[in-house]
């Protein structure tokens, strides 16, 4: 078989910036509209009025929601059963990510950490942030985009309990994370918990989390149990939608976990806001693309 | 009960003290757009603006904007977090005559006091909803400190802008601390219910 172009994947990774800025998830907006009928507080539900009003311009405009355009974060699932070459897909998520900043253009968010200094490509070492991952039963090439905005990245936090601590401390950290973020990370949103594996794993398990379709439970009725649990003490605070109160104050949580040390209980918590951008596509061994979430 | 109000601006003193926490106002006029270094330049720097703040309302922004000749178009106009500023407020209410401060996640005690002192509010924009601000934003009048730019002063036209919620009155009142208040009260029955006590 001949080797498929890789320019293709590089259209296909500016598209999906540009797309998640601008192109709300359905299933966020359904969220957001469900969260809506049950706010009772009328300043809080001018503000979700205020939101529908921003999706709607931006969907017509084909303008970009929220100002901020995060740090670019793309997630990419392999399919074993076509010779995809890691190197030139690694290669078109940067090009792309670039591409997309100065040919639509918007502003890059991504700096020098330490002279601050911005060349307004959005790329840079270590960006985009990119993951890898494989499975066998497929062909084709799944490239999730995340744009971070950093309101909400910004109120990340982990903790390396013990095990004496028990799941008590680490529902506890995860409620008073929430409640210490207050307005800041544009409530309501999605929170994205990381239970077990390593420091940097339980981390990550926070991000997957967060790019969970709302709506969606974990398969483990257990998890999605503490998942509901978590969602209703959240939502008991009262702190509201943009922090100024009402019965809304997340769209929901999310947990993914992974077996950690037996001396371990590590927990993380990694924020996204209520425009929980997120842009998918799913590009074929002849190179056909198609665009989604 | 929260009362919507539209007003024009520059704001009144009166107009301004009218205005309770947990209102919600929309409004037309000028409308300034002010971010650190624009009042790292004015404050710490001894730069007065050249022109009028009496009565006016100041964003929290880093807009983009497009130079077309010698006009100044929008690109994307959005509210970033207050808090960074809040050295700077409590100078622009009572040097300058500033009446609201328009922003997300409010200020702090000092900002409040003068709010009180001089009649101003802190008005809480809907964050992440940078499509309907710049779409409310009729034009991009003036820019000055240009070299600052996107950190300049710029005076922007808005129409209808809003939905804002009073979130600092000049009667005292914290809407975000009072939210803060409340969920102390609610606490140990939420972490009851929890079993994480
Ligand atoms: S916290 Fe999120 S929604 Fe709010 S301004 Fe930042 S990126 Fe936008």
């Amino acid at each position: 078989m001949e080797e498929l172009d890789y320019n293709i994947v590089e259209e296909a990774a500016k598209q999906l910036y540009i797309k998640a800025l601008c192109d709300l998830p359905p299933d966020v907006r359904e969220a957001l509209k469900k969260a809506y009928a049950r706010e009772t507080n009328p300043a809080a539900r001018s503000v979700f009025e205020a939101m529908f009003k921003a999706i709607d311009i931006a969907d017509s405009k084909k303008t970009l929601l929220c100002q901020d355009t995060g740090l670019p974060i793309y997630k990419v699932r392999i399919g074993s059963q076509y010779a995809w070459n890691g190197a030139k897909i690694k290669k078109a998520l940067y090009e792309g990510a670039k591409r997309a900043t100065q040919e639509f253009p918007f502003r890059s968010s991504s700096t020098h950490t330490i002279t601050r200094l911005n060349p307004q490509t959005s790329v840079g070492p270590g960006l985009p942030v990119t993951y890898f991952d494989f499975t066998e039963d497929s062909d084709e090439l799944d490239i999730l985009m995340v744009p971070k905005g950093s309101g909400s990245e910004n109120m990340s936090k982990m903790q390396m309990f013990y095990p004496q601590h028990g799941i008590k401390a680490v529902k506890k950290f995860i409620l008073d994370t929430v409640i210490e973020s207050g307005a800041n990370p544009c409530p309501p949103g999605i929170i994205g918990v990381g239970l077990g594996g390593t420091a940097d794993l339980v981390m990550k398990l926070a991000k997957d989390a967060i790019t969970r379709p709302v709506g969606q439970r974990h398969p483990d009725p257990m998890i999605a149990a503490m998942e509901v649990e978590l969602e209703e003490a959240i939502n008991a605070t009262g702190r509201g939608p943009m922090g100024l109160g009402g019965d809304v104050s997340c769209l929901a949580v999310h947990i993914e976990y992974a077996y950690t040390h037996i001396t371990q209980n590590p927990v993380a918590v990694n924020t996204q806001c209520w425009p929980a951008r997120r842009a998918r596509a799913i590009i074929t061994p002849a190179g056909n693309v198609t665009y989604g979430f | 009960m929260s009362k919507v109000h539209h007003l024009t601006s520059p704001f009144s003193e009166s107009v301004i003290r009218s205005l309770h926490a947990g209102d919600i106002v929309y409004f037309d006029g000028p409308l300034f757009g002010i971010r650190d270094l624009t009042q790292i330049h004015i404050f710490d720097k001894g730069n007065r603006p050249p022109v009028s703040l009496e009565g006016m309302p100041c964003i929290h922004t880093a807009p983009s904007l497009r130079r077309v000749g010698d006009k100044w178009e929008k690109i994307c106009v959005g509210t970033t977090t207050s808090t960074r500023m809040d050295r700077f407020t409590p100078g622009l209410i009572g040097e300058y005559g500033v009446r609201a401060i328009i922003g997300k996640g409010g200020l702090y005690q000092g900002s409040l006091e003068a709010m009180k002192k001089y009649g101003a509010v802190y008005l809480a924009i809907v964050g992440g909803a940078a499509a309907l601000e710049t779409e409310q934003i009729e034009e991009v009048e003036a820019v000055y400190f240009e070299e600052l730019h996107p950190e300049a002063l710029y005076r922007f036209r808005v129409k209808n802008f809003g939905p804002l919620t009073v979130a600092m009155d000049s009667h005292g009142v914290h809407l975000y601390e009072q939210v803060g208040e409340k969920i102390k009260e609610k606490l140990p029955e939420i972490y009851a219910k929890l079993g994480v006590l």
